[in-house]
């Protein structure tokens, strides 16, 4: 319901066919990597160009029409109830993955031992399979190809990942903190407690870069290792792919804020790259708990 | 870029930045809703013509046994870019570009939400639909593993695999935003006095088809992520000898399938509940129950997707499940054929184009149902599963139903949007024309699925022939008499019968929804002041 006495309305946008162009070419480039065409990588670089190009003038365009006071409350509960609706889309595209995991663990990997529905497969087809978690499948696979006795190291959570756990706990914290500040108009503790998540953000990309280099390395656990070695990558490099992503928001964050951006009524993109940075976390620990503990 | 706040009182301010931009960037940079919606309609109207020139080749392929035109490969790739071209391309667009010019006007805001975003997702649209298309002309052809793309078939096309994976991408993208904007829009834009309770059908379907969106569009670009990865980084996601499993791709993807049909039908219910009333010159029969019988629909539609993998090798507890679970939809959509026929019950009815679609919709889609509810009973499914009973049952419920809808839409809009009539002869002729050529098409592919002939093959044992004849020879009908509408709607924007209709087009329209309180055509910004009286007469 509008409660505002005025509505707003942008006339003209140029941004986004630019982010589209930028998308595309991105896109197409890498498709023709992957084919092994000798344009890809070109045209991912230019079509990754283009994107941060826009990015950049988007997101200043944004920052310079709410510091001038163009939005009114009406606009800020759009944005936001756009950045709940984009987060809980940011879940479900998780929820396929962990759904994967669950299905693995508990359906495919068991009937292919024989379980249930899997009595005749294991006879007919895997007579040795055990059945066991972590796996790397019947067809015992190693970079994604079968052999006879394929073997790697599962990845455990009380190194490196729970170290991760505490610090993007605490990240979550001093982020809360840096709105405290905010709100009561203390921009140093909000400037402080922007850098303190900032840090704590790219400090654990740099564990996980730590961990994936050991697991390549000298575990023997890659993306082709069978079924563990995909859901493992694939829910932890997500995962990774987002905090890098919300590290740069608040980065950008804190950036307008040492400009003297944001008032107590008035920090959309703050709350938005809180709320982001805390599903993040919420993420991790639900990794934390299925991927590495149990 | 200039920004321009619209004050209630009026001032006249900044006068040039209301009108729309001149010339042809107008269409590449707009923001206005109106501007939006018609560049997804005329885009949707173009790939129905573009998806159905692929349904031509499919049924002139199979208009007699023996293989006449195209190869096999190809003729695969035809159904696969067909439907995917059909639904990502022409019913869901067309949607969203009803959606954008109507909700706004429905529910008395100036404009959509997130203006800029509206663009993006549109032009995303565009390029994901592109990419799409560009896989035709590709080394290895077309994808051509069905609309599905379930490994390992689909692992085998070549090099148009990441490309048509990352156009799924762009479109989830597309509709992911749009449906964010319709969701802001309507809990953040309505004018006052406009409650939940009475807004029209139409935009409590897109609410709830928004959430729907929302939900499972980034399960898609899920599934086929782990197929990107599982063709080219070497994980085994669906290949059993790592530990993985094909069929949960097929989990994953009818998770996403089922909710996505009635992505495409919860809309056309919507549309079809706003029409029927206004030439029932009637309330709608029990709108209340039309919202939960939408609502409920909506929650069934994602705890029911196996019942696409009946053959498939479940246990039989999941047999069983997916099998009552999937009957239990037919109770809110008998709610709402009911509700339709209560409204047209002792109504004062006139039958213009817009109304005869409606009503063909009834009927027809009620055989596309009554034939899901034949395939849900899971022991039966067995002998339609992959027949072109199926392919008779989903053409039922999308070509006479949703694509009907679109047309009974866009008869009962168009004279709204241009200010200008259609001609109503040639809009009876194209009715008449499209039901019974509709019928002749799909209602003996029936009998083809329960004697026995396969989906997806470009050849056919002898004993079909005479049905598939009769069917291609509908279809030749059918894909003809879609002219009509394309020269009645190129007629109507070039000025129509000349008459000047008024505000409301159809009689006591007003009192059923905002958009017939405007002039015709609206101006190109609406509701810059909240609307004082809020019609109630759909309700
Ligand atoms: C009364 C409600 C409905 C029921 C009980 C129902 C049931 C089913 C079942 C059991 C199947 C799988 C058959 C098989 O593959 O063996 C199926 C397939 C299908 N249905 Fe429905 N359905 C209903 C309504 C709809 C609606 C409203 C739409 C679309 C607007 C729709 C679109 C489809 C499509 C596209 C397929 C085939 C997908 C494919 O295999 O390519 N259905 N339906
Ligand atoms: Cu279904």
């Amino acid at each position: 319901m509008s409660s505002s006495e005025t509505y707003y309305i942008p006339h003209k946008a140029t941004w986004p066919v630019m982010a589209t162009i930028g998308l595309v070419t991105l896109l197409a480039g890498f498709a023709n990597y992957l084919n092994g065409s000798s344009v890809g990588p070109g045209m991912m670089a230019v079509g990754f160009a283009i994107f941060i190009v826009m990015l950049a003038g988007w997101f200043t365009l944004q920052a310079t029409e709410s510091e001038s006071g163009l939005y009114n409350t009406q606009v800020g509960i759009s944005f936001r109830m756009g950045m709940m609706w984009f987060i809980f889309s940011e879940v479900m595209f998780f929820a396929v993955f962990f759904g994967t995991l669950w299905y693995t663990r508990n359906l495919s990997v068991p009937w292919l031992g024989g379980e249930g529905i899997g009595a005749a497969t294991k006879e007919l087809l895997w007579p040795n399979f055990d059945a066991t978690w972590p796996t790397n499948g019947p067809g015992k696979l190693v970079d994604g190809k079968p052999t006879s006795n394929g073997e790697f190291e599962p990845m455990s959570a009380w190194g490196l990942p729970f170290l991760n756990t505490l610090i993007l706990l605490s990240s979550g914290v001093t982020v809360t903190w840096a709105h405290h500040g905010l709100l009561a108009k203390n921009r140093d503790q909000l400037i402080k407690g922007l850098i303190a998540t900032v840090a704590l953000g790219f400090l654990f990309v740099m564990f996980q870069a730590i961990e994936y280099h050991e697991a390549y390395t000298e575990m023997g656990l890659t993306l082709g290792s069978g079924i563990y070695g995909s859901t493992f990558f694939m829910l932890t490099g997500f995962h990774g792919f987002h905090v890098c992503v919300g590290a740069i928001i608040l980065s950008v964050v804190l950036f307008r804020s040492t400009k003297g951006h944001f008032k107590p009524e008035n920090h959309f993109a703050f709350e938005a790259a809180a709320w982001y940075w805390h599903f993040v976390d919420v993420v991790w620990l639900g990794l934390f708990i299925f991927v590495y503990i149990m | 870029m200039s920004a321009v706040v619209a004050e209630h009182d009026d001032h006249h301010h900044d006068d040039h930045a209301h009108g729309p931009e001149k010339g042809f960037l107008r269409w590449i940079i707009t923001t206005n809703h109106k501007d939006i919606g018609t560049l997804y309609l005329v885009f949707a109207l173009a790939m129905f013509f573009v998806g159905g020139a692929m349904a031509m080749v499919i049924r002139a392929e199979l208009f007699e046994p023996g293989m006449q035109f195209v190869e096999p490969h190809f003729f695969n790739s035809m159904t696969t870019m067909h439907a995917l071209v059909m639904v990502f391309g022409a019913v869901m667009p067309a949607f969203v570009g009803l959606a954008n010019w109507m909700i706004p006007m429905m529910i008395g805001a100036p404009d959509m939400a997130l203006p800029r975003m509206n663009n993006m997702s549109f032009w995303v649209l565009v390029a994901g639909v592109l990419l799409l298309a560009s896989t035709l002309f590709m080394e290895g052809g077309a994808p051509a593993s069905g609309w599905t793309l379930y490994p390992p078939l689909v692992l085998q096309t070549g090099k148009a695999l990441p490309f048509a994976i990352f156009s799924v991408h762009l479109l989830g993208i597309s509709s992911i935003m749009g449906a964010i904007n319709i969701i802001a829009t309507i809990f953040n834009m309505r004018a006052p006095g406009m409650t939940l309770m009475k807004m029209p059908l139409f935009v409590w379907t897109w609410l709830i088809t928004a959430f729907l969106l929302i939900a499972v569009m980034p399960v898609f670009a899920g599934a086929v992520t782990m197929l990107l990865t599982d063709k080219f980084f070497g994980t085994s996601f669906f290949d059993a000898a790592g530990g993985g499993d094909p069929v949960l791709y097929q989990h994953i993807f009818w998770f996403f399938g089922h909710p996505e049909v009635y992505i495409m039908i919860l809309p056309t219910f919507g549309v079809a509940s706003t029409i029927i009333p206004v030439f029932a010159r009637k309330p709608l029969f029990g709108y209340s129950s039309m919202v939960y019988a939408t609502a409920s629909i909506a929650f069934l539609s994602f705890i029911v997707w196996a019942h696409h993998m009946f053959t498939v090798g479940m246990p039989i507890a999941g047999e069983l499940y997916f099998m009552y679970a999937t009957m239990l939809i037919a109770i809110p959509t008998g709610v709402k054929v009911f509700n339709w026929t209560a409204t047209m019950w002792k109504g004062a009815m006139t039958f213009e184009a817009p109304m005869l679609f409606s009503i063909a919709f009834v009927v027809l889609f009620t055989m596309g149902g009554f034939t899901g509810l034949m395939m849900s009973i899971a022991p039966s499914d067995f002998q339609y599963h992959d027949t072109y009973f199926i392919v008779a049952h989903f053409h039922y419920t999308l070509v006479p139903a949703s694509i009907f809808i679109l047309m009974a839409a866009g008869y009962y809009w168009l004279p709204k949007w241009t200010g200008h009539m259609y001609n109503e002869k040639i809009g009876q002729l194209h009715f008449w024309l499209s039901v019974v050529s509709v019928n002749i098409l799909f209602f003996p592919q029936h009998f083809l699925g329960l004697a026995g002939m396969p989906r997806r093959i470009p050849d056919y044992a002898v004993q079909f022939a005479d049905w598939n004849m009769i069917s291609s020879i509908g279809g030749f009908i059918f894909g003809a008499s879609q002219l009509l509408f394309l020269y009645i709607v190129i007629d109507t924007i070039r000025g129509g019968t000349g008459e000047k209709v008024t505000d409301e087009v159809w009689e006591d329209a007003h009192k059923h929804g905002l958009e017939w309180t405007l002039p015709s055509p609206p101006p190109y910004h609406t509701f810059t002041t909240p609307p004082t009286v809020i019609p109630t007469e759909h309700i």
